[in-house]
């Protein structure tokens, strides 16, 4: 390679300075100043004072913290099971029909791009019974003959399922693209050997789909886990809450930079950061593992 | 053969149904919104939003659009939509030819950086930036558009670093014996021959920054700055029990994402998916 004058290597740097500019300063900047804050007591107009782990302490030591990390572990807990099941089987259906095949992909890609806010509202008017919404639903099951089956569903016995629902709802159609990608990544050829050798659908499932999907899985998996841990606005929308039953992580952190307590909010956000990092490592190392004992793993 | 057919024709029927079922409901809800929208608060307190009148009316979306803060929100959106993604156009593609194809110092600790900005989850990541806008005084449009330029920052620019390496050199080489310098290359054969993936970035980020909502709803509380989505929470909690409304605003905000989405469905998938299969 040619050395370059420095002049030369200045001119070359300009292209990325602009974009490293903003980058530093709300990225890198922002990034250290989260540990920073995390030490202090501040409330956006008097001085910042240091105060130790205390803010950890006390992010840690609180009931309301770890049910809000319940209420998201909860979520998050529907959201890989029936959400990603549901997302491969709509995969794997699309992938074998021919016909509508385009207006299948379409509509399940829908919801994914509209905001959570707009879910939100518009699920509330469907579900919440008047004056704040409709009850369409209930009225629905009771045109339906089911009229046993109403019931005020973001009550509190059931508003945390429902909000895991429609969390659900709106996400499928992400992992249903993935996984419908990784499905035409898997080379045809190895289900026609299968076939030769006189394997079942069931077996070419277990034996070649599974197994070949493991990498597009995990990404799946971590991303969802990720990705619902750090939910908030659609809840925010749709339930505001309900009374702590809802409460998610992230909507703790907003509501304490909001109360000023932005020492807090940090604290909370790093430690959820950190358990955020630690189980998607564990993901990652464990979908090796398997791989690595079933002889599938993939360069 | 006419059992096997029999069985393959039984499995397609089931398949549909399957899939159908979820396409309704995936659907319903928005058709109900957009028929709502059109129905006076009397018929819609009769009919529940579920029967269809052929006779449109449009008197809601008049008192929508004649709310002159939903057309605010609605304009601001656009602004912040626009102003965004040509900053991270701008940016982005001027740092990804400089990373693909330019010499400098320190280059790949820096694109390390911007890789692993994506990767670290940093779920109070809008407090030190509303802090840190707060302290510079930049709690206003500019702030908010600089601060969400860098969100799209990274997924940007690796997406068009990957697209530039995949260039042949030939036509830079061509330029440049033409008398071109680097910023013309950039310019007049860089940015042409990368437009399919300029296209992914602008959707993304379009996406991206008309449904924010943390950050905005944080830095906002004057209406007249208010992004859509906030304003739409706004709205909707005033307005409570005018569901006919509520509706009518809602269909006025997912339009027209939802017409560009059916005109570029392919963009809107690589794009959102781009950032998955980064990992």
């Amino acid at each position: 390679m040619i050395s370059l004058s420095a002049k030369e290597k200045g001119k070359n740097f300009s292209f990325v300075l602009p974009a490293l500019i903003v980058f530093t300063l709300f990225y890198i900047y922002p990034f250290f100043y989260t540990f920073v804050l995390s030490f202090q007591d501040y409330d956006l107009i008097s001085d910042a004072k240091f105060v130790g782990l205390t803010n950890f302490r006390e992010t840690l030591g609180d009931k309301d913290w770890w049910g809000a990390m319940y209420n998201g572990g909860f979520i998050t807990f529907w959201a890989l099971t029936f959400q990603n099941i549901l997302a491969l089987m709509l995969a794997m259906a699309v992938f074998k029909v021919v016909r509508m095949n385009k207006f299948y992909r379409v509509t399940f890609f829908l919801l994914p791009i509209l905001s959570e806010i707009i879910i939100g509202v518009l699920m509330k008017q469907l579900l919440v019974s008047e004056p704040i919404g409709k009850d369409v639903f209930n009225h629905l099951l009771r045109n339906a003959g089911l009229g046993s089956m109403t019931q005020e569903w973001l009550g509190t016995d059931r508003v945390r399922l429902i909000t895991a629902l429609v969390h659900c709802w709106k996400g499928f159609g992400w992992a249903f693209v993935i996984f419908l990608a990784g499905l035409h990544n898997i080379p045809d050829h190895l289900y026609e050997a299968a076939r030769i050798d006189g394997a079942n659908s069931w077996q070419c499932f277990w034996k070649i789909t599974l197994p070949l999907l493991m990498p597009v899985l995990t990404l799946v998996f971590v991303l969802t886990i990720l990705g619902t841990m750090q939910a908030f606005a659609m809840i925010l929308a749709l339930t505001d809450g309900a009374g702590g039953l809802t409460v998610v992580p992230v909507m703790r952190i907003y509501d304490h930079i909001r109360g000023s307590q932005a020492g807090l909010a940090c604290a909370e956000g790093l430690v959820l950061g950190a358990i955020l990092i630690a189980v998607s490592f564990t993901m990652f190392f464990i979908s090796k593992k398997i791989r690595k004992k079933y002889g599938v793993l993939q360069s | 053969m006419g059992f096997y057919r029999a069985k393959k024709v039984l499995i397609l029927i089931f398949l549909h149904t399957f899939l159908f079922s979820v396409a309704l409901c995936c659907i319903f809800p928005f058709l109900w919104m957009v028929n709502v929208s059109f129905e006076s608060p009397q018929e819609f307190d009769s009919d529940y939003g579920l029967k269809a009148d052929l006779r449109i009316k449009l008197d809601n979306y008049k008192e929508v659009l004649l709310e002159r803060s939903f057309w605010k929100y609605f304009l601001n959106s656009v602004f912040y939509t626009c102003v965004t993604v040509f900053s991270i156009v701008l940016l982005s593609s001027l740092a990804a030819f400089g990373f693909s194809r330019l010499q400098f110092p320190a280059k790949d600790f820096l694109f390390f950086m911007f890789l692993a900005a994506m990767m670290i989850p940093l779920p109070a990541g809008f407090v030190p930036v509303y802090i840190i806008l707060n302290k510079i005084g930049l709690v206003n449009r500019t702030g908010y558009v600089l601060a969400m330029t860098n969100v799209g920052l990274s997924l940007s620019i690796y997406l068009l670093k990957t697209f530039f390496d995949n260039l042949p050199r030939d036509l830079e080489d061509a330029a440049r014996i033409d008398g071109c310098n680097k910023l013309q290359i950039w310019w007049n054969v860089g940015l042409p021959l990368v437009a399919p993936a300029l296209a992914v970035v602008v959707i993304f980020n379009a996406l991206n920054v008309w449904n924010e909502f943390v950050l905005a709803s944080l830095m906002f509380a004057d209406s007249n700055l208010m992004p859509l989505q906030v304003g739409l929470k706004e709205f909707s909690d005033l307005q409570v029990t005018k569901h006919t409304l509520i509706m009518a605003a809602l269909t006025v905000a997912t339009a027209p994402i939802i017409l560009i989405y059916l005109k570029m469905q392919k963009q809107f998938v690589k794009g959102l998916t781009a950032g998955a299969l980064v990992g």
